[in-house]
């Protein structure tokens, strides 16, 4: 609107520049302020005290998981699963190395300490976020060496069924296959031989 | 960069009029420049209805409707939930504040004549946003389903029962079971999140468009708009904005200080905002000894005690809420403001207000006297229906053409 | 503009003056109650009162909302602390306050379950707690309460106070019969406490029922004095800022 005459109640301020630091500084304080305030209201929205305590970590027991067994757990919902490998399986997993999308699990889809040729901390026994990394269906297990429908020269190892992604018996994925990760290692420790304690870093790891 | 803005500024508003509604309503909306205190307590009712809205979506994505879960799960959210707490009393505490806000708006009406013609229809409007915001306020007590919670829906869905011939059928409509039950607090919990919140938002736009379409009243009662300047504009009146926004931060300011007070030092409020009997859980076996409405509503349930008889009592207590809806054409007075009306209106008033806060702590105690609890509700109605009477008779002072400084 | 500030300063006070008497109902002992003075604030209270809750009060009693593990951060015990003095065998920090008594059964030795603790010093307030359990005393019918009349629960902090005999009086009732009532308590045989140290203990016990009725009262007023602190900055700004922008306003 053009302004064709001053309003008859207001007179042009006298300093405009006082309003412009008393402006900025109320703006300021009040951003402040709602900043403040909406960090209240954005934090309800973490897990709660409850879900804290079901998402504590899980003490299992493997003193009785047979050599080629695997167990599973849940851990904050989460299929983990344990799995005890054999000689020969061990023995199986650097031959797969060409059939690999990342052997040496350059990707960090494990902690530090499961960075090695099993991907684990002590070679037989596998810790495994079971989820397949593609689109987080759970895939079956089949450990045995032989041919299988999807593949002729299967070496034993993860194989799921909604998209036919492979991985090997350390988790780690095939080239080729829906799937680009290898299997996450979830964080975990051994409290003693036969307990793994999932959701805790061993000792001096932070 | 500024004509970058400008070229997105105009490309919307040629689809959308933004700048033309901030100009119509805010920038060059008009209002008189004598507004005083009393004037504080419209945007702060909008403030308080900002903050239920914001806590009570959060606190919906905790809370548990059901008989069996919604109590544990208030405690889960003052326990559990990080700072579940300060989100419940900010909801609590604002739902008290909503109608300390409101009454004080509603009595600035009162003293100022602000319902007279031509502004029937904001405050009709404003009525019915209050009678909305009795119902959600009741319906969201109901909710932590505490003693309280329970047996205050038992007897205010029991009033019901008075209506003659479907009362009963009516209340089992109403609580959907036959005692106060799950199903109630179901629906209860739905209407107070969903229905209600969405009539309220809509009430209080039209309110502020039937308001912005007549223009604010003020302490004089002068009518701005009888003189413009050459542009249409009133002599008296100064842009919204910045004058009245700047202004109200202040307000908001000093009212947020209060009310971060009560949140954090005295969220239970002396037992007035959150009542001791409400953290027991619901008990349909167990009535405690003494089961007062909240604050807000005791004046109207003082009415209902008042009346020795059910039907007659609710009737009563129906009309001393209902009442307000005439109001505008009860007041026969040719001035607006206080400040031009003879003592009978001054003293009604004050008279009006003291019954009020009377019958309010009457409502509030277990063991009032029926007397004072009669002469009281007296006095409530006989101000409404006295008022065409000495308004008409009263002397009144000139009404000055302009607004002039006190 | 000063008739209007005026009327608000009345309304303010009288909202102060209604706020003064509400809070000093709130405050003092309703009835005959006595003042518990309690202090929720008072760590070494509240930390001694969760100790004899733990052994006296959690045989029987549970406090279902209240879990163990919160008392890390607000009592400033640790965990080996919480799990050795307070958690009774079977289970957890993590666990909320369960007791060890099975439900139902409860209800058949004592005619009825006992109630749940979490909440009881917000119900019933800390005054009435702690008069409670200052108040038992023994007759041939067993044990009996001035503040709850012949109450489910014997007297488990006996051991404690001491046995208290009741000293009767003739009373005339208001319809002019006269009744035998319960005037004053006194100590028949005193207990492993004094007195006042007894007193001290029901106090730590009920400051403990005010932190776990409400865990986020510590956080609260702590929190609150900076909100109010940085709102009435916010205030004084806007107070100035609105000042400067109105002096543009012809009178």
């Amino acid at each position: 609107m053009s302004e064709t005459e001053p309003l008859a109640s207001v007179r042009a301020p006298e300093d405009p520049s006082r309003r412009r630091l008393l402006g900025a500084a109320t703006g300021v304080v009040g951003a402040v302020g709602v900043g403040a305030a909406a960090w209240p209201f954005l934090a309800t929205l973490r897990p709660s005290d409850k879900a804290k305590v079901i998402g504590a970590p899980v003490e299992v027991y493997i003193g009785t998981l047979e050599p080629g067994q695997i167990t599973r757990v849940q851990w904050r919902g989460q299929t983990i699963g344990i799995m005890r490998r054999t000689e020969n399986m061990l023995a199986q997993l650097p031959s797969l190395t060409d059939r690999l999308r990342d052997p040496e699990s350059d990707i960090p889809q494990q902690p530090a300490y499961a960075q090695n040729e099993y991907r684990s901390l002590r070679p037989d026994i596998l810790v495994v976020n079971m989820h397949c990394t593609h689109l987080g269906c759970i895939p079956r297990v089949i450990p045995e060496v032989g041919a299988q429908p999807f593949d002729e020269n299967w070496k034993g190892g993860f194989f799921c069924p909604c998209h036919r992604s492979m991985f090997d018996l350390a988790g780690r994925v095939y080239t080729g296959v829906p799937a680009v990760l290898n299997l996450l290692v979830p964080p975990y420790s051994f409290s003693d031989e036969e307990h793994v304690v999932i959701g805790i870093n061993p000792e001096g790891v932070a | 960069m500024n004509q970058l803005m400008n070229s997105i500024g105009n490309w919307v508003d040629e689809r959308l009029p933004v700048s033309d509604f901030w100009k119509k309503h805010i920038s060059e909306y008009y209002a008189p420049k004598n507004f005083n205190l009393w004037y504080f307590f419209g945007s702060l009712s909008m403030l308080v209805l900002a903050n239920q809205l914001l806590t009570g979506i959060f606190l919906t994505m905790h809370y548990k409707p059901g008989a069996e879960t919604a109590f544990a799960s208030v405690e889960y959210i003052m326990r559990d939930v990080e700072w579940g707490w300060l989100i419940r009393y900010m909801h609590s505490t604002g739902a008290s504040l909503f109608f300390v806000v409101v009454y004080l708006h509603m009595f600035r009406a009162l003293m100022y004549g602000s319902y007279q013609k031509p502004r029937e229809i904001v405050w009709i409007l404003g009525v019915t946003i209050y009678l909305v915001l009795m119902a959600e306020s009741f319906m969201g007590y109901v909710l932590p389903w505490g003693q309280m919670s329970y047996w205050g829906a038992q007897v205010i869905i029991s009033l019901f029962g008075a209506v003659p011939y479907i009362g009963e059928a009516l209340v089992e409509w109403i609580r959907g079971d036959y005692f106060v039950a799950d199903a109630t607090l179901n629906r209860f919990f739905a209407l107070h999140v969903v229905a209600l919140p969405l009539v309220l938002v809509g009430l209080v736009v039209l309110h502020l468009a039937a308001l912005h379409e007549v223009g604010s009243n003020n302490p004089e009662g002068v009518d701005i708009k009888a003189k413009k300047d050459s542009a249409g504009r009133p002599l008296d009146g100064i842009p919204f904005h910045p004058y009245y926004t700047i202004k109200d931060i202040f307000g908001v300011g000093v009212f947020l200080t209060l009310a971060a007070f009560i949140v954090f030092f005295a969220p239970e409020f002396g037992g007035k905002f959150l009542k001791p009997d409400n953290f027991v859980q619901a008990n349909s076996l167990v009535t405690p000894d003494h089961i007062p409405p909240v604050w807000y509503f005791t004046p109207f349930y003082a009415i209902l005690q008042a009346v020795p008889d059910k039907l007659m009592g609710v009737i009563l207590m129906g009309v001393s809420v209902l009442i307000l809806y005439i109001v505008p054409w009860l007041d026969r007075s040719p001035v607006r403001s206080l400040r031009y009306r003879s003592w009978p209106s001054k003293v009604a008033l004050a008279i009006f207000v003291i019954a009020f806060i009377r019958l309010g702590m009457l409502g509030l105690s277990q063991d009032s006297s029926t007397f004072e609890l009669r002469l009281w509700t007296f006095v409530y109605f006989a101000f409404f229906i006295l008022m065409p009477i000495w308004t008409r008779l009263e002397a009144t002072k000139p009404v000055p053409e302009r607004v002039s400084s006190s | 503009m000063n008739r209007g500030l005026l009327t608000l300063k009345c309304l303010i006070v009288s909202l102060a003056l209604s706020f003064a008497v509400v809070s000093s109902v709130g405050a003092a002992p309703k009835g005959n109650l006595d003042a518990s003075g309690a202090n929720v604030f008072d760590l070494a209270s509240v930390q001694r009162g969760a100790a004899l809750f733990a052994n006296y009060c959690m045989a029987c009693h549970s406090a279902k909302y209240m879990r163990y593990k919160r008392m890390e951060e607000d009592l400033d015990l640790t965990e080996d602390q919480i799990q050795e003095f307070l958690v009774p065998a079977g289970l957890e920090v993590s666990d909320y306050m369960i007791s060890s008594m099975p439900y139902e059964a409860s209800a058949e030795w004592f005619g009825k379950s006992p109630p749940d603790l979490s909440l009881t010093a917000r119900s019933r307030g800390p005054d009435w707690i702690y008069t409670f359990l200052r108040s038992y005393y023994l007759t041939e019918d067993g044990w009996n309460n001035t503040v709850l009349a012949n109450p489910a629960m014997p007297h488990v902090l006996w051991e404690l106070q001491g046995i208290q005999r009741p000293v009767m009086e003739m009373v005339e009732d208001e319809t002019g019969a006269m009744e035998v009532k319960v005037a004053s308590l006194e100590l028949d045989q005193p207990g492993t406490l004094s007195p006042s140290a007894y007193d001290d203990a029901i106090r730590d016990i009920v400051a403990f029922m005010q932190y776990i009725a409400e865990p986020a009262v510590l956080k609260r007023q702590r929190l609150g004095i900076w909100v109010l602190l940085f709102l009435a900055l916010f205030t004084f700004l806007s107070y100035l800022l609105y000042h400067e922008y109105w002096k543009d306003i012809k009178k």
